[in-house]
């Protein structure tokens, strides 16, 4: 019992780490290239050559290569340069607004196309109901019947 | 579409407030030093002629002026304090550049660069600011000093005999 245990004891010490590596994405440059800023150029990082640039990439193939997950990167790079950073607001403080105003935006129109469609359907409802328009009175068919009768080919 | 212009028009005007104006008072705030472990300020120089020195380890004319600035610091310590504030850099590569130079004199971190970019209106690296005992900007130069006479000539109200002596009765 005691040797079982001891082997299960190792086995979750060797799988540990395999499954946290698991659970985290791997961090790549061209992933992050595409997520963070380029602290001078106001362009994404991707697109950027410039001097300070190429430092920041330094430092993230350094943490990379640390093992570090984008996650752990992105914090490092808040540290280092602040938020403005990342090229996508955060989901905190003021920077929540980023997210919901597109958010509360569809969620109105959504509203506006459902009642819409309500008061489409009602208004064609209520003339559905509405009794049929009385036909031609004799005279007004005799009339029409002649003047078709001079189109006939 | 009116309101887009208005903030277009408004966008182009803030922009257009390119520099700061000589003879106001430089804008101040609490930043990080360099090394690491305290705070600091442009206010805490107050009384103090202050030539302030935005710089980044990436950038070359930072580097090519870096040693005609600490031999200017070195001599004139007395009458004016060179202030260096390291932007929009990593604090391992500004530390090296520290070293490299071995610049001795106080340093600030804006790390984001918001207090240069939009406090001080920097436009790039190196830029010099001259601030006279009052916190008032005296003189402004945007990129790197050719050479010490060329530091000594913008900071020469400072260097001026009743600059000290202003300086004196302010203490």
């Amino acid at each position: 019992m005691k040797r079982l245990l001891a082997a299960l004891a190792i086995l979750l010490a060797l799988a540990g780490p395999n499954l946290a590596l698991a659970a985290e994405p791997q961090a790549s440059l061209p992933q992050l290239e595409d997520e963070v800023m380029c602290p001078v150029c106001g362009t994404l990082l991707g697109l950027s050559h410039s001097p300070a640039a190429e430092r920041e990439r330094v430092f993230i193939r350094k943490l990379i290569a640390q093992g570090k997950t984008e996650d752990e990167i992105k914090d490092a790079l808040v540290d280092e340069y602040g938020g403005q950073v990342l090229a996508l607001p955060e989901n905190r403080g003021i920077d929540v607004w980023a997210y919901a105003v597109p958010v509360i935006g569809l969620v109105l129109a959504l509203i506006g196309v459902i009642t819409a469609i309500i008061v489409w359907r009602r208004r064609r409802n209520d003339r559905e109901d509405e009794p049929p328009e009385p036909g031609p009175s004799g005279e007004e068919a005799d009339r029409l019947d002649k003047d078709m009768a001079r189109f006939d080919l | 579409m009116v309101a887009l212009l208005g903030f277009l028009v408004w966008g182009l005007v803030k922009k257009g407030e390119s520099s700061l104006a000589l003879g106001e008072p430089v804008p101040v705030a609490t930043l990080p030093t360099l090394p690491e472990g305290g705070e600091g300020s442009l206010e805490d120089y107050r009384g103090k002629w202050v030539l302030l020195n935005v710089w980044a380890s990436w950038c070359g004319p930072c580097k090519a002026e870096s040693p005609a600035l600490d031999r200017f610091e070195k001599q004139n310590r007395n009458q004016v304090t060179v202030l260096g504030i390291d932007t929009k850099d990593l604090s391992e590569d500004a530390m090296a550049f520290l070293e490299e130079f071995k610049i001795e004199y106080p340093q600030l971190r804006d790390a984001s660069g918001d207090y240069t970019d939009q406090k001080l209106k920097t436009t790039g690296v190196p830029e010099s600011f001259l601030i006279d005992p009052q916190g008032n900007l005296v003189a402004h130069y945007s990129g790197p000093f050719k050479d010490e006479a060329a530091i000594e000539a913008f900071a020469a109200p400072a260097l001026e005999p009743q600059a000290s002596a202003s300086k004196d009765q302010n203490q």
